[in-house]
């Protein structure tokens, strides 16, 4: 079998598992953590595209995420209040419905505005900062000053966002109730396929000239400048499809949990996923994707297991394996498999990513 | 040619399967009946036991898990144990909606002890109310709520921020400057202030919010001195109030000068920011630990025999009520069925640490005595002020003239 065939065959085999396995086996409300696992992990896979191939830091991602989501929440909102102001804006003192809200009736719009609101706004930021040459440590503060800043706007604003609370209390999500099992396995499904079709696209993506593009700059970017490519360019696409995938994952999330809110976009929760990349192992796409659906599992049985100190878990996994794997789980694999290969035929071991700059 | 990338996928393999066999076991949890099944009754207990709320929700945890031990000591409800089932929030509203969840689906828990800030119930309702399970909410709150499936035994705003307003009124205080945390409940609290300083001859000198955990207060202390109010409306949450009274202290003022009324600092938070900043300032709950009373003095011995040097507060009284309301309706009940538990505690009175409270069977929220308090040096609040009886709960204000058009 050669690799290729291997690698659709283990893809399937996966797909198999969260498609068919997973919703058999699993009650409806482990399905549904499952699904804000597999939100999460499409919100990585953009991390990886972005950190891992593209070597940009991006510690606002949660930003993105959620654009997506209160782009989302607000269509569910308008369409549950069915043309009164929706509860949140009568407690806050808003007598009319804002004119930023009026399109978010439409749930065309509001759909469209999940993916393209996060891509305009990556794309115009993209353009400002990678012209500017701004990279490294510059663009992961540059991106963690947005997340908070993006807090404090939402916060400040409660007769518009909902403030702290964010959104939540949905009646209706498509005509279903969005508590129900039904639909707690409709979105499972929904998610996990757009995690499918994300995945092997971006992995399309990397494959490709534009793939060895990214992976060269950030392994040169100087370099690629003198060979006549705009790095500028390569950069702003990828920060923006990564932004994109955010936003998706945020709109997911919506149904899912059934919540919106300022909480889930802060400089913590958008470290954490940068750290759930670290830990799956970033140079790989499916890294990523493991690295998110672990954490967020680990963090789910950690905390019912352990109410009290759970957090201390958590923080020890994400050192040891740091420390002890600092290319993740999936270097680990490749590390062992390195190994026994040398023990077969020694040869000089190939340099490994670690050796390069981030 | 390798493809390295590919082979990963291996691993990802591995964790569904994990879940498999880590659920296997909610299967058969679930089959079991949970909730009053065998000889013990699940009751879950959902606050924040890390992140920025922990300070606070462990003291309403440490309560209620005190509550549940003194009703098993006496045999229990309905001749059954309580279990509680204990989950962290940890201060992220949407881990407060998803832990929920996972008490009612996979605990069949009887009933809900949890939350403390307005977020955290606002991302609970939703889960309680289409899974019909109930929740009791132990925290003061801006109001402008009564969910079917939620029993609130803080006070709502007619049972601290109307008899605050009245005490300052009382005392001629005619020009108030509004400080608050930005967030739901200083902001609702003060669209309440500021309608009744309308229709009560008061003015708002000034209105400011900043976010939680803020620590520069220079600013806002200046334009405070500078506004030259009768008295200051503080909503402020959490560590600000430290940093807030260090300031205020440090420009020159003190409870003589320029007296701040505060709703979100009692006997825990005042140990945090140190008697001294806070000495004689005003506070406005419905109990005290000073609160005179033979359930209080049990409670208070009882809570520092648990745990030592510990002090009593508003929410943990609140949260402790809420617990020993619960046990009772179900003894009334005679199950723990959510319907019959909310029929059944319509109209349940207790004497409770604050006194008498009593379940309004309307609106699910309690009875409650309104208290005004002056910090002391030694860091208890002694009662100045008090409504003398247990105030009907109106969360709408609906009693109120002055507050139509409010919600």
């Amino acid at each position: 079998m050669s690799a290729r065939l291997r690698g659709y065959a283990l893809f399937a085999g996966v797909a198999a598992l969260f498609l068919v396995v997973a919703p058999l086996a699993l009650p409806a409300f482990r399905l549904d953590e499952l699904a804000k696992y597999l939100c999460f992990a499409i919100a990585a896979l953009g991390i990886g595209l972005a950190w891992g191939q593209g070597g940009m830091l991006t510690l606002g991602q949660g930003v993105f995420f959620g654009l997506g989501g209160y782009a989302m929440g607000m269509y569910l909102k308008l369409h549950d209040a069915g043309g009164d102001l929706p509860d949140f804006m009568v407690w806050s003192g808003v007598d009319k419905l804002p004119a930023l809200w009026k399109p978010f009736g439409n749930p065309v719009f509001a759909l469209a505005a999940v993916v393209v609101v996060p891509v305009v706004i990556a794309t115009l930021l993209g353009v400002l900062v990678f012209r500017q040459r701004v990279r490294g440590a510059y663009f992961a503060i540059l991106t963690q000053a947005l997340a908070a800043a993006f807090v404090i706007l939402l916060v400040g604003q409660q007769g518009l966002t909902g403030g702290t609370n964010g959104l939540t209390n949905f009646y209706d999500f498509f005509g279903q109730d969005p508590e129900a099992d039904s639909t707690q396995r409709t979105t499972y499904f929904v998610t996990a396929i757009v995690l499918g079709v994300l995945y092997l696209l971006a992995r399309q993506l990397v494959k490709s000239r534009f793939g060895r593009l990214l992976v060269a700059v950030r392994d040169g970017e100087d370099r690629v400048r003198f060979l006549g490519y705009n790095p500028a360019t390569v950069k702003t696409i990828t920060f923006a499809i990564s932004a994109g995938m955010a936003g998706i994952a945020g709109a997911l999330f919506v149904p899912v949990v059934g919540i919106i809110s300022p909480s889930l976009l802060d400089v913590v929760p958008s470290l954490e996923l940068v750290v759930a990349v670290a830990i799956g192992g970033r140079y790989t796409l499916a890294g990523a994707v493991l690295g998110a659906v672990a954490m967020n599992y680990a963090k789910t049985s950690f905390s019912e297991q352990w109410a009290d100190g759970w957090l201390y878990l958590e923080g020890a996994l994400f050192i040891g394996v740091m420390t002890l794997a600092p290319r993740g789980a999936v270097g680990v694999y490749e590390q062992v498999r390195d190994a026994i290969a040398r023990r077969r035929k020694p040869v000089p071991a190939p340099p490994t990513a670690s050796e390069v700059p981030a | 040619m390798r493809k390295p990338f590919l082979r990963p996928l291996a691993a990802v393999l591995l964790l569904p399967v994990a879940m498999l066999t880590g659920c296997g076991g909610d299967s058969k949890d679930g089959s079991s009946g949970g909730g009053a099944g065998g000889n013990t009754v699940k009751v879950g207990i959902l606050h924040s036991l890390s992140g920025t709320m922990s300070i606070s929700e462990v003291t309403v945890k440490n309560s209620e898990l005190m509550a549940i031990d003194e009703i098993n000591a006496k045999g229990g409800v309905l001749g059954k144990k309580i279990q509680p089932v204990v989950e962290d929030g940890a201060s992220d509203w949407p881990t407060f909606a998803q832990k929920a969840q996972k008490l009612i689906k996979k605990d069949k828990v009887a009933t809900v002890f949890g939350g403390w800030t307005s977020a955290s119930r606002k991302a609970m309702l939703p889960v309680f109310e289409r899974n019909k399970a109930l929740l009791w909410y132990p925290v003061q709150y801006e109001g402008l709520e009564s969910s079917p499936y939620i029993f609130y035994t803080g006070a709502t705003t007619n049972q601290q921020i109307v008899p605050a307003l009245d005490y300052l009124k009382e005392k001629g205080k005619k020009r108030i400057y509004l400080v608050g945390s930005d967030y739901v409940f200083p902001r609702t609290a003060n669209k309440i202030i500021k309608a009744y300083a309308k229709a009560n001859g008061m003015t708002i000198v000034g209105e400011e919010y900043t976010p939680l955990g803020h620590t520069e207060y220079s600013t806002l202390v200046n334009k405070i001195g500078t506004a030259k109010p009768d008295a200051v409306f503080n909503t402020l949450n959490g560590d600000s109030n430290v940093a807030f009274f260090k300031q205020f202290k440090s420009a020159g003022f003190d409870a003589a000068k320029l007296p701040v009324m505060s709703v979100s600092i009692a006997e825990e938070e005042v140990k945090g920011i140190g008697v001294a900043n806070v000495q004689g300032q005003l506070v406005a709950w419905n109990y005290y630990e000073t609160t005179p009373g033979a359930v209080n003095d049990a409670f208070v011995k009882a809570f520092q025999a648990k745990y030592k040097g510990a002090v009593t507060s508003d929410p943990m009284e609140a949260g402790y009520n809420a617990v020993h309301l619960w046990a009772a309706a179900v003894q009334k009940a005679g199950t723990t069925d959510v319907a019959a538990v909310k029929k059944a505690a319509a109209g349940i009175s207790l004497d409770t640490p604050e006194g008498k409270v009593t379940i309004d069977g309307e609106n699910q929220h309690v009875y409650k005595t309104a208290r005004i308090g002056v910090i002391q040096p030694d860091g208890l609040i002694k009662e100045v002020w008090s409504s003398g009886k247990p105030i009907k709960p109106d969360p709408y204000l609906k009693t109120y003239p002055w507050a139509t058009g409010l919600s």
